[in-house]
């Protein structure tokens, strides 16, 4: 992300940080800033899952990694790096290319005691194991009612990168999060990060954890609270990331930092935004978004993926199904990607993924500005 | 080649009698729509589970398929709660909730049977790696069809399997058919262990029906993966004598005259009684005995599963999630 526009990011999360180059020796993530509140770090959100693997993989002996180059190469997208080298061929496993065996094999091990982390290198290679995904480790505990637990995490990136075209972009939210038996995280921040997959790992059920590669380099600010490596965020609440009166966003991953972007244009033109930060697809927080449009009484949805039964869709219809309904004072409007497999070509890319200036232009339609 | 004591014949005799009485009082209920869903019967290769799975542990591992009565029983399931749970009653293996297809005992290692053709096989692979990360010496045993062989997945776990030495047995059940289809119309081979060299892995083929040569290969293949030896492709000529499913008869893709032939020259019950009594000085009385015993077993084990209790509306949405976040 440019620096300018990480810090509208910064402004927009009501946080003012100087940001620091990168020791290019050492690599390490972490920065005091200076003239920043006392104990506040930055952290890169690719740090902020390494780092959450390595205090699971220190917490609890049956916890261990398994995917494609996730061990001597450090990761695709270097969220594993180092730890292969300090927990050795047991805790970090590296694979052939071979998806469904990983996923099926991964859910074998978690089926006789031990807590797998599997990577995909990207969710769109997970379509050649989704029928270990939902078969074998969503619908097992169901089937077997109770007796066998399938403790396993599946994570990668997911959606859109830049210019990778359509068999690498495809956002899988509302495929998975469709899915009785699975739980399903999305996370935006650094601290979504490492407090979602910490729990995730210690949740008994199978999780899908949600990345975003383009979010992997974002930098964050990590209270102490969330350094400490106790941290996990609860699966099944939304944050408010912003508060507002005018207008509820509901969205989630990369989407956020677009929509905080949006919001505080919005905030130019009179209007304050309560951007809500689902973090968890599913178990889905109704209670927050019902209870914020209850306030509000307008309200958008915001995903990054295709729009026919999309996460919005969800959101549109759990509020017609409530008592929210009857405070609205206009329909959900969804920003979504564009209703086509993702073009290559730069120009096109961008005008298939929800820029800020979408959200705005359909936010001054919904209030009339 | 190894061979099992008397004792241990006697013991196969039993599980495989269990079996048939089994598969054939449940064959009876689903045609008389007594049962829902579906029923894939094993009658006639009740050798091949229980030559194998005589070298088990309650620890070792097993998944299996469909098909996978005759497997769970020789592994140690109750053919009680297994009647229970085909009765859909509260008392079954999962509660009612899974069926036939999907019975799962944690104390017995049945990780599940899995309905999805080839999809226990990474699983078992998968039981396999766990036990070789945590330093025990645990088996796992994949059970499947010649179906399954040209399934993405088996060729995957093979290679897995293979390049990590995993102590994990292939068990191919090849009966010939994937469910209608012949097998030389599904796949050019005929014995399905020379696939084992594709993946550097050793590959045997036996007859399926003769419970001591399974015992035997099985033997070999179960102490090579404990050893860390690495995997095995065990090939079991075998043939089903009913139909893939009830509401098949089984003939209009088969021979009368073969599927009867089988029946007169394979079975593997008849195989084994022939040895017992011939060759083991075991009397007639004797194993007409342990049927009858075993007949009366199976007589309470329905009598429990049709007088237990069904599932309540509320069970529905019972056991989707485990637990809570644990610390």
């Amino acid at each position: 992300m440019a620096l300018c526009a990480l810090r509208r990011l910064a402004r927009a999360s009501g946080t003012s940080v100087r940001f620091q180059r990168r020791c290019l020796v050492t690599g390490t993530a972490v920065r005091q800033v200076a003239g920043q509140e006392e104990g506040v770090v930055i952290m890169e959100v690719r740090d902020a899952l390494n780092t959450a693997m390595d205090e699971e993989l220190a917490n609890d002996d049956r916890v261990f990694l398994i995917g494609e180059e996730v061990a001597e190469y450090d990761g695709a997208y270097k969220i594993t790096r180092g730890l292969w080298k300090k927990w050795g061929d047991k805790r970090v496993v590296d694979t052939p290319i071979t998806e469904m065996g990983i996923a099926g094999v991964a859910v074998g091990a978690a089926m006789s005691g031990l807590r797998p982390i599997c990577e995909f290198m990207t969710f769109n290679f997970a379509m050649q194991a989704i029928d270990q995904i939902i078969n074998s480790a969503a619908k097992t505990y169901y089937m077997s009612a109770g007796e066998v637990p399938v403790p396993i995490v599946f994570r990668g990136p997911n959606g859109a990168s830049a210019g990778v075209a359509a068999q690498h972009s495809q956002d899988y939210s509302s495929w998975y999060s469709h899915c009785p038996g699975l739980k399903v995280l999305a996370p935006y921040s650094s601290e979504d990060a490492k407090g979602l997959l910490k729990a995730a790992v210690r949740d008994p059920n199978p999780v899908v954890f949600l990345e975003n590669e383009i979010m992997y380099g974002a930098k964050f600010p990590m209270s102490p609270e969330a350094m400490s490596p106790d941290f996990v965020l609860p699966i099944g609440q939304a944050k408010i990331e912003r508060a507002g009166d005018h207008l509820t966003i509901v969205t989630f991953s990369r989407m956020v930092g677009v929509a905080l972007e949006a919001a505080t244009e919005l905030e130019g033109r009179g209007v304050s935004c309560e951007v809500i930060n689902l973090r968890s697809l599913r178990p889905l927080d109704r209670h927050t978004i019902l209870e914020s449009v209850k306030k509000t009484h307008y309200v958008m949805s915001v995903e990054a993926g295709w729009p026919q039964c999309g996460v919005g869709s969800e959101v549109a219809a759990c509020i017609m199904e409530s008592e929210a309904f009857d405070y609205l004072d206009g329909p959900l409007l969804r920003v979504t990607g564009a209703d086509v497999p993702m073009p290559y070509a730069h120009n096109l890319e961008q005008l298939a993924i929800p820029q800020a200036s979408n959200i705005v232009d359909s936010a001054a339609r919904l209030l009339r500005l | 080649m190894s061979k099992p004591s008397k004792d241990q014949m006697l013991y196969m005799y039993r599980k495989m009698i269990e079996i048939r009485q089994f598969e054939e009082a449940a064959g009876t209920l689903y045609q008389s729509g007594q049962l829902p869903g579906f029923l894939h019967l094993y009658i006639g290769e009740e050798a091949t589970a229980v030559g194998v799975c005589v070298h088990l542990q309650d620890e070792d591992y097993i998944t299996s398929t469909h098909r996978g009565h005759g497997h769970l029983i020789a592994k140690g399931g109750r053919r009680d709660r297994m009647m229970a749970e085909l009765f859909a009653r509260t008392t079954g293996y999962c509660k009612g909730k899974g069926g036939s297809m999907h019975i799962a005992d944690k104390e017995t290692g049945i990780l599940g049977a899995n309905g999805v053709v080839g999809a226990g096989i990474p699983l078992a692979a998968g039981a396999a790696l766990s036990a070789k990360l945590r330093g025990t010496q645990q088996v796992a045993v994949s059970f499947f069809g010649d179906g399954a062989t040209n399934q993405g997945i088996f060729h995957e776990t093979l290679n897995l399997a293979a390049v990590w030495e995993l102590p994990v047995v292939f068990v191919c059940e090849n009966n010939r058919f994937g469910m209608g289809t012949p097998q030389s119309e599904h796949q050019r081979i005929e014995d399905i262990a020379v696939r084992a060299p594709s993946y550097d892995i050793p590959g045997v083929t036996v007859d399926g029906n003769d419970v001591l040569k399974v015992y035997a290969a099985a033997d070999e293949a179960v102490t090579r993966a404990r050893e860390g030896g690495g995997p095995t492709l065990l090939n079991c000529d075998t043939y089903r004598f009913r139909g893939h499913h009830i509401g098949d008869p089984g003939t209009s893709y088969r021979d009368r005259e073969e599927v009867q032939e089988q029946e007169r020259q394979r079975d593997p019950i008849r195989r084994l009684t022939e040895v017992l009594t011939e060759e083991e000085g075991v009397s007639e009385d004797e194993l007409s005995a342990i049927e009858a015993e075993l007949a009366k077993e199976l007589e309470s084990a329905l009598e429990f599963a049709k007088n237990s209790p069904e599932p309540l509306p509320e069970d529905a949405l019972n056991d989707l999630y485990a637990g809570s976040i644990q610390p």
